[in-house]
């Protein structure tokens, strides 16, 4: 079943058009990935999925779940189930992370009619992925992101994820600023959230992330639209002849 | 100063209202004297101004214009209500010490419940003997109408040595429309002494009413005292409140004011560090909406070497409100080895709010370490979208920010229970926004 259709989507920055009709359809339980140059517009298409203010959608539309996304303010578009790991996580002084992630999950569960989490069992469940994904509790106490590694903030991204149980999580550029090590604690954590009831959409520049999330259907995009889709064996042949050939369509 | 100003109608007023009010005024002779010279004093300068370089921002004849009558001594209903507003406001095993309008309490106030080292009087008590608290060395037209005028107030001292676990917390109800309170209240913490002083501003369908009070605090060497002050008047209200405090050696003075009401609100503090290796910390927040006015100005005089100063400021913002932070540290002479610092910061919620600071150093020693920063500004966008992204409806994503904003001022109270009842207060503001 069709979890995220965005269709013939032109998106707008100030006066300058990104996306020139972007079409994508993504099932639930896939992992789609999404690769292209810089500036080719991956991660505007994130950012508008997300409903990151900015941007002017002038034509095409987004549905999720059968539901028009772009009518829905960010924090609606949450409480449905998408989720948008942040290339760079933002760090918010004096918002301790636990209060914070108790917040935004009782603030998802409360939009969905669902009761809030009681909190012992959210101590619990906090604990269990935390530990999981190797994050020491003494970092949970700290203001959010805040003097947070640049692979602390990703796990964080991965640890949210694991919290609020999204049907679409959407990587951006995840594997940007990490380490090998690093990326590939992020890479298990988001392996293990894998579910036929959920999908992901992985975007990222290089092939690297694709060796740990190995994606079901790789896009290639281009000048703000997909150029080309196929298999995970595309990434292997970006990686060996570049984008260049996309470039120059 | 503009001598030729004209009695304007409302200096006729006060005029009146002062020969009205002269024979309930409590004082001996000596008292009823000090009273007449305050009165003509203040009759001299009128309410406060813009041309006074003091109060450029908050010029009270254009904010408050009238000086209303002084309020009658509370009937048995507002009582009461009073009752009901102390039982609303109370912090949980303080001793508290009620004012109802301008009026000592005492069927509302725990005075029995003080221990023996704290001694108690009003201050109508005091002055059936002394006209010495009614004396202050400052020139400020609304002190000398509060010497003027005050009706009653706290007269607390605490004994050289006495370690005071509970709060003591003088809480200031508002019963009556459209009248005025005048109060005045002194504490003296002895040497090595430690207590938590707690001040509370409050109204009971009270509006339109006018707070001018005044507090001398001396502290001796060696005490440890933290001063919160929590002004949560009506939103009609006007409240102008003035405090002197003079410090003693090697004293840990925390101080602590937060404003979450009244249309017109001034704190202003002449703190002087008069004893070598103590510690102040001055602290505040401001929440301020619709067409409220809140200024803070603080005076620090480091009058002796080796003391050390910091003052944390934060306004919220929001409608049309209007923040005014005016903080200025001496360093005199003598003051060597000072270390003064002074940070506020300004949050903008709306277009329209505005902020207005002043910093001042004024330093006359040469081994000093002084600074200040400033600044103003709306919410982080990016912080607020991440917060959305995550589930917050804007106005909660808001909150959250706001909190933390102000968190680092309130973070200051190291009382963890005194320190919730604060978060309690700016959670409620918070709540009523959305």
């Amino acid at each position: 079943m069709a979890l995220l259709e965005v269709k013939d989507l032109k998106v707008r920055v100030e006066e300058r058009e990104i996306l020139h009709g972007l079409t994508l359809t993504v099932n639930e339980g896939e992992v789609h990935a999404i690769m292209g140059p810089n500036g080719s517009g991956k991660s505007t298409l994130s950012h508008v999925i997300a409903g990151k203010p900015g941007y002017e959608v002038t034509d095409g539309q987004i549905l999720f779940k059968g539901e028009d996304l772009l009518e829905m303010e960010p924090d609606e578009r949450a409480a449905k189930g998408v989720f948008l790991a942040f290339q760079y996580p933002v760090e918010i002084p004096g918002v301790a992370t636990m209060n914070f992630l108790r917040t935004a999950l009782n603030a998802q569960r409360k939009a969905r009619g669902e009761s809030e989490y009681s909190t012992p069992d959210f101590l619990k469940k906090v604990r269990e992925v935390s530990k999981s994904l190797n994050i020491p509790q003494d970092m949970l106490k700290r203001g959010v992101n805040v003097g947070f590694s640049g692979g602390e903030k990703k796990r964080n991204e991965v640890l949210q994820m694991a919290l609020f149980e999204p049907s679409l999580c959407i990587l951006d550029e995840m594997d940007s600023g990490l380490d090998i090590d690093a990326l590939r604690i992020a890479a298990d954590g988001v392996n293990a959230l894998r579910s036929p009831k959920r999908a992901m959409v992985v975007i990222t520049h290089y092939q690297r992330l694709l060796n740990y999330i190995v994606p079901d259907v790789v896009h290639v995009m281009s000048r703000g639209r997909v150029v080309k889709s196929g298999g995970k064996e595309l990434a292997l042949e970006l990686e060996a002849s570049g984008y260049a050939q996309f470039e120059a369509a | 100063m503009n001598v030729a100003v004209a009695k304007t109608g409302s200096r006729r007023a006060v005029s009146d209202l002062f020969a009205s009010a002269e024979g309930r005024l409590p004082g001996s002779p000596d008292v009823i004297a000090a009273r007449r010279e305050a009165f003509e004093s203040y009759e001299r300068l009128g309410l406060p101004h813009r041309r006074i370089e003091e109060w450029k921002y908050t010029d009270l004849r254009a904010l408050v214009g009238e000086v209303l009558p002084l309020a009658a001594a509370p009937d048995a209903a507002a009582s009461k209500r009073a009752a009901e507003a102390v039982k609303a406001h109370a912090i949980a095993g303080a001793c508290k010490l009620v004012l109802v309008d301008g009026v000592f309490a005492a069927d509302l106030s725990d005075v029995k419940a003080l221990v023996a080292e704290a001694s108690f009087k009003t201050l109508r008590e005091t002055l059936e003997k002394d006209a010495g608290l009614l004396k202050t060395a400052s020139t400020d037209a609304v002190i000398a109408l509060n010497a003027a005028l005050a009706t009653d107030g706290v007269v607390l001292s605490i004994a050289d040595g006495a370690q005071l676990s509970a709060p003591i917390q003088i809480i200031h109800v508002a019963t009556a429309a459209s009248t005025s309170a005048y109060t005045r209240s002194q504490v003296v913490v002895g040497k090595g002494a430690r207590v938590t002083i707690v001040e509370t501003f409050v109204a009971t369908e009270a509006e339109a009413y006018q707070v001018n009070d005044a507090v001398i605090v001396s502290v001796g060497d060696n005490a440890d005292v933290a001063h919160v002050r929590l002004m949560d008047d009506a939103p009609d209200a006007v409240n102008i409140t003035s405090q002197f405090v003079t410090i003693g050696a090697n004293v840990k003075f925390n101080f602590f004011n937060m404003t979450t009401g009244a249309a017109v609100s001034r704190l202003q503090g002449f703190i002087t560090l008069a004893g070598e290796g103590s510690e102040l910390s001055v602290n505040g927040v401001n929440l301020l909406k619709k067409t409220e006015h809140g200024d803070t100005t603080l005076v620090v005089d480091h009058a002796v070497p080796n003391c050390v100063s910091r003052e944390i400021f934060r306004a919220v913002i929001d409608d049309r409100a209007h923040s005014v932070f005016q903080g200025r540290i001496i360093v005199r002479p003598d003051a060597q080895k000072t270390d003064g610092k002074m940070m506020t910061r300004a949050l903008l919620l709306s277009d329209e709010a505005e902020a207005d600071n002043k910093p001042e150093l004024e330093i006359f020693a040469d081994d000093v370490s002084c600074g200040h920063g400033a600044t103003a500004g709306a919410l982080d966008d990016s912080l607020l979208f991440y917060l959305k992204a995550r589930g917050l409806p804007e106005k909660q994503a808001q909150a959250l920010l706001i909190q933390a904003f102000v968190g680092e001022a309130i973070e200051q109270i190291a009382d963890d229970s005194l320190r919730e009842h604060v978060i309690g207060i700016a959670e409620r503001w918070l709540e009523q926004r959305s």
